[in-house]
């Protein structure tokens, strides 16, 4: 049987258990609990070890010469004076560098080269043009002021509608095989049903045109790295706060010449990432190609001016031209048609897999059958997109939600009902979208009465109405958004028609010892990021083996030792992980049940494992502890029936319970991304009309990630994103300036939500409709609040201004844009 | 060769009740000095500008930002890093309360966020959510949407002070010292 004909059932079979959705309430003894968090005690008190905590001896401290200008051509750099200088020990321009160390991964094809240190081009302010190393950063930084660089500037591009129409020196990259000569990265249009005739016969079209701007993750702590390079055994040892180390690390060695076994990448905790971190592998391929070349380890950390400049992960930055939604008079949503400009930046490391992301849930919770999806990515002098939670689909939520308010006014219908009425229905699950993905089931009419329920969506309405009376501008905005989870990479690729590599696995692994004296060491193959994965992976554990979590240490694999993991993005890590220990440990069970029906002298059918022993069902004075089952398995070989063998650990690689290839013709991407979380996020705001100011007065938001691990960290991810998304939607903006000079390099300028920013209580609330698809019947929750947030807001602020008659087509809204609506009205 | 170096000068500052007495250059950042010349590093450095509050210490009891102060400026002063709290085995009060209300996550701007705290309680015991805002406004988190971060501080504040309530005893400083 193909992967693609398997059923729930199927799944259930081979995992040897009932589909999630038929096991009753109360099953599980920790899982569901909210379990002390496992991180917390070290890094509240300052022992969590970051990279930049990491100290090796005779270490020197990297520091970079970043361009000054959005696109010239590197003449001539002089870099003796800097050499000159007490305590520097290399100085190496991007051209010495390449003698050794090759271009950067990509999934763009035809390949876009980038170097970590530009070679004699620089295409975006802050990109790479020296790099030094000192015996301190104080000294590295006084010889970047020693070098001198002579460039010969070339127009810079910083408007995406006008780099379609780019030539001559204006192209970024003229060398780009295939005749790209343009600033055209890739175009592409992707339709499915019959989106022509639905428009023609439709009795509404909405059309917006819509602008998301690009803002970023901006974790508190940069990226960096120590790498050393051991020229007696030619191998390179990289301590990084990188993700995908056990995934796309071996890339790292490729760019740096060597084999893959001549690498090391041991993770570090990460102070945060939010998708800027997925893989950052630049800064760890300058580290290591420092550390060959100055013949010491080299430790470089970004300054926050490096990062926000040149860290290749900014967001998404579109322009929609427009979009536009089909409907009958009665509210029956018929097709989607998108037409959009991506300004891609400099480089174009992930293609437009954002689109890809984008199209697991491009027509949301509701059942429209034809889309037509046009994307145009373009280049720009600008630093490269990267990850930022929600990879994409946050800004199709933003899309489809605006949409669907601009059809509610035009059709004078209530925006709840009218979502209400679209709403794929649970017996509808599995249920296939037009881009081919599979949503595995869901409940979103429970989601929706249950924040309306929370929100007090009547009263609020009642007093919105009596505070209009009064002059006030009270807003409130409700949206019912999906939040995918558990990707295959076809999403990375599938927009391409000639793509260079075209991957679709993106397993989880995990390994579990049980020591000599019943102890649990837990390996991850990916690392911390902010999120709990020392928490989940204790309470998997505790569950699957009924053990005290005081008794679960959990630990992170470098990539020597490192089986195959993915790590996190895309909300898929705890039911990846989740799925990886539930294999691990079943192993583990089998072997103690085998190992205590021996001690005990009975039959394994007629054992249970409980509060850390193997019991006799019916005679509990006849039990053997987890200890004496680990002791015996560690010491006492001879003791035990042939071939049980010495030792008590299990790996175990998980692969996606459900995904599947595209169809052959392309006409289809296949099940890509099919574990789909809902939710539906209601903010009431008020608007200070004369001072634009926007205040929050009540946030509630539902959401429904299956099974809930632990309530409290999936609180922190929804609340957290929340605020991310109303950074998004009211604040936050890499703003270039049209010669491409970047202003909010710093944050003073680029303005973080604060304390005073966003509500200071949030009422969350779970539905939990279990997958059928994953262990336990979780599904993924790390994005969520990111991708509902900033439509919400958006649709609160318009209902806020409904006096005024503004549509609210742009983010971020800021003061004085809401001040330049009210007077655009106005006049 | 040449240098741009100026001649270091003798300081003496004392973190967390002990002394250190050493040579720097006068450019020479605090936090650089605490982080890597001491080698406390549970103190953050975040945004390198003054803006994010990842780096406040306690300087003779107010924050200040480490990353904007010169060690020589705490020349003669008492400076409180995070490990002046408590220990894994005997937390202080403010972070048993962050640690119970989720107010972290990825824990990198929180050495901050509790030194903050322990400011604005020692000088307001029983703070208002406005009090929380106001006191901790220029310290930036970037995962937590801070709304738990006000519940820890609440909670902390009720944490030091019902003891007293309770045994009728002076104010706990368990693990403060």
């Amino acid at each position: 049987m193909s992967k693609s004909d398997r059923t729930p059932d199927d799944i259930a079979e081979k995992r040897n258990k009932p589909p999630a959705e038929e096991t009753e309430d109360g099953e599980f003894e920790v899982i569901g609990k909210n379990i002390d968090r496992v991180e917390n005690p070290r890094l509240l008190t300052g022992r969590g070890e970051y990279i930049d905590d990491v100290q090796l001896a005779n270490m020197g401290h990297a520091a970079v010469l970043r361009s000054p200008h959005a696109h010239a051509r590197i003449v001539d750099i002089d870099t003796s004076e800097a050499e000159q200088l007490d305590g520097v020990d290399l100085v190496l321009t991007g051209e010495e560098a390449a003698e050794k160390t090759g271009p950067l991964p990509t999934f763009s094809s035809p390949p876009v080269e980038q170097y970590c240190i530009a070679k004699d081009r620089v295409r975006h302010v802050g990109e790479a043009v020296v790099a030094v190393v000192a015996d301190d950063r104080y000294v590295a930084e006084d010889a970047l002021e020693r070098i001198d660089v002579e460039y010969e500037q070339l127009p810079a591009v910083t408007d995406a509608r006008e780099a379609l129409e780019s030539e001559g020196e204006e192209v970024l990259h003229p060398d780009r095989e295939d005749g790209h000569d343009s600033n055209v990265y890739l175009q592409n249009t992707f339709t499915a049903g019959d989106p022509d005739d639905e428009f023609a016969d439709a009795d509404v079209v909405v059309s917006r045109e819509l602008r998301w701007p690009r803002s970023g993750g901006q974790p508190m702590e940069t990226v960096g790295a120590v790498a050393e390079y051991d020229e007696g055994t030619g191998k390179f040892t990289i301590h990084a706060n990188t993700s995908m180390y056990n995934y796309m690390g071996w890339l790292i060695a490729t760019t740096l010449g060597v084999s893959t076994n001549k690498i090391n990448i041991v993770p570090k905790i990460a102070g945060g990432s939010f998708g800027s971190k997925l893989f950052a592998h630049k800064v760890s391929t300058l580290a290591a190609t420092l550390a060959r070349e100055a013949g010491r380890p080299v430790k470089f950390i970004e300054d926050r001016v490096d990062n926000i400049t040149s860290c290749d992960n900014h967001g998404s930055d579109r322009y929609y031209r427009p979009a536009e939604l089909a409907l009958d008079e009665d509210g029956t949503m018929r097709a989607l048609r998108i037409d959009v400009l991506d300004d891609y930046g400099a480089y174009f490391q992930f293609e437009v897999g954002h689109h890809g992301n984008a199209m697991a849930q491009v027509t949301g919770p509701y059942t429209i059958e034809s889309i037509d999806y046009s994307v145009t990515a373009v280049a720009t002098n600008k630093s490269q997109q990267g990850a930022y939670r929600g990879f994409g689909s946050e800004v199709q939520n933003f899309v489809l939600e605006r949409l669907i308010d601009a059809a509610a006014d035009e059709l004078e219908m209530d925006p709840v009902e009218l979502r209400r009425e679209n709403f794929i229905q649970p017996e509808e699950f599995p249920y296939k979208i037009p881009s081919g993905n599979m949503y595995d089931s869901g409940d979103y009419e429970a989601v929706l009465e249950e924040t309306l329920e929370l929100a007090n969506y009547e009263e609020w309405r009642e007093k919105q109405a009596d505070a209009r009376e009064d002059g006030r501008h009270i807003g409130i905005g409700v949206v019912t958004c999906q939040e995918r989870s558990v990707f295959s990479s076809t999403e990375f690729w599938f927009w391409n028609d000639d793509p260079d590599f075209p991957i679709t696995s993106s397993p989880e692994s995990a390994s579990v010892k049980i020591d000599e004296t019943g102890q649990a060491i837990v390996t991850l193959h990916s690392p911390f990021w902010g999120n709990s994965p020392e928490t989940v992976a204790t309470q998997i554990v505790a569950e699957e083996l009924a053990m005290d979590p005081e008794n679960i240490e959990v630990n992170y694999a470098d990539t020597d030792s490192g089986l195959k993991g993915t790590g996190p993005g895309g909300s898929r890590y705890t039911v990846m992980v989740s799925g990886a220990l539930e294999g691990a440990t079943s192993q583990i069970q089998e072997k103690m049940f085998t190992i205590a029906a021996d001690m005990l002298e009975a039959a394994q059918e007629d054992l249970e494992l409980e509060e850390g022993e193997i019991r006799v069902r019916g005679a509990p004075d006849k039990s053997v502890g987890i200890p004496e089952i680990a002791m015996q398995a560690h010491a006492f070989e001879l003791d035990m029936p042939d071939g049980v063998g010495s030792g008590l650990a299990a790996d175990h690689t998980y692969d996606h319970p459900y995904t599947t290839m595209p169809d052959e013709d392309r006409e289809d991407m296949g099940v890509f991304y099919p574990i789909m979380g809902h939710m539906c996020h209601i903010p009431v705001i008020e608007v200070d009309v004369e001072t634009g100011k926007i205040e929050f007065l009540d946030y509630t938001a539902v959401h429904d990630c299956g099974t809930v691990v632990n309530p409290e960290t999936l609180k922190g991810h929804i609340t957290g994103g929340t605020a991310q998304g109303i950074g998004t939607a009211l604040y936050e903006e890499y703003q270039y300036q049209p010669d491409g000079q970047l202003p909010t390099d710093n944050y003073h300028d680029y303005p973080l939500p604060t304390f005073h920013d966003v509500p200071d209580d949030y009422t969350i609330g779970h539905v939990e409709t279990p997958s059928p698809w994953t262990e336990y019947g979780i599904k993924g929750g790390g994005e969520g609040g990111r991708m509902g947030a900033p439509p919400a807001i958006a649709a609160a602020i318009e209902d806020a201004l409904e006096p005024y008659d503004v549509s609210i087509d742009e983010l971020p809204v800021t003061p004085k844009r809401v001040r330049e609506l009210i007077r655009t009205d106005e006049e | 060769m040449t240098s741009d170096t100026i001649e270091p000068e003798s300081i003496t500052i004392t973190i967390n009740g002990e002394e250190y007495e050493r040579e720097v250059e006068p450019r020479r950042l605090l936090s650089d000095f605490i982080r890597e010349d001491v080698g406390l590093t549970g103190t953050h450095v975040g945004c390198e500008h003054g803006a994010c509050g990842t780096c406040n210490v306690l300087m003779d009891g107010q924050t200040v930002r480490s990353c904007l102060t010169f060690a020589v400026q705490a020349d003669g002063a008492e400076i409180e890093t995070v490990e002046s709290l408590g220990t894994v085995d005997d937390m202080h009060p403010i972070q048993e309360a962050f640690h119970e209300n989720h107010g972290l996550q990825c824990g990198f701007c929180t050495p901050g966020m509790l030194l903050s705290t322990k400011e604005l309680l020692e000088e307001n015991p029983d703070p208002d959510r406005e009090a929380i805002k106001e006191a901790l406004g220029a310290n930036v988190c970037r995962c937590t949407g801070y709304a738990p971060i006000i519940e820890s501080v609440e909670a902390a504040a009720e944490r030091i002070q019902a003891p007293a309530e309770a045994e009728g005893e002076e104010l706990s400083t368990a693990g403060d010292d």
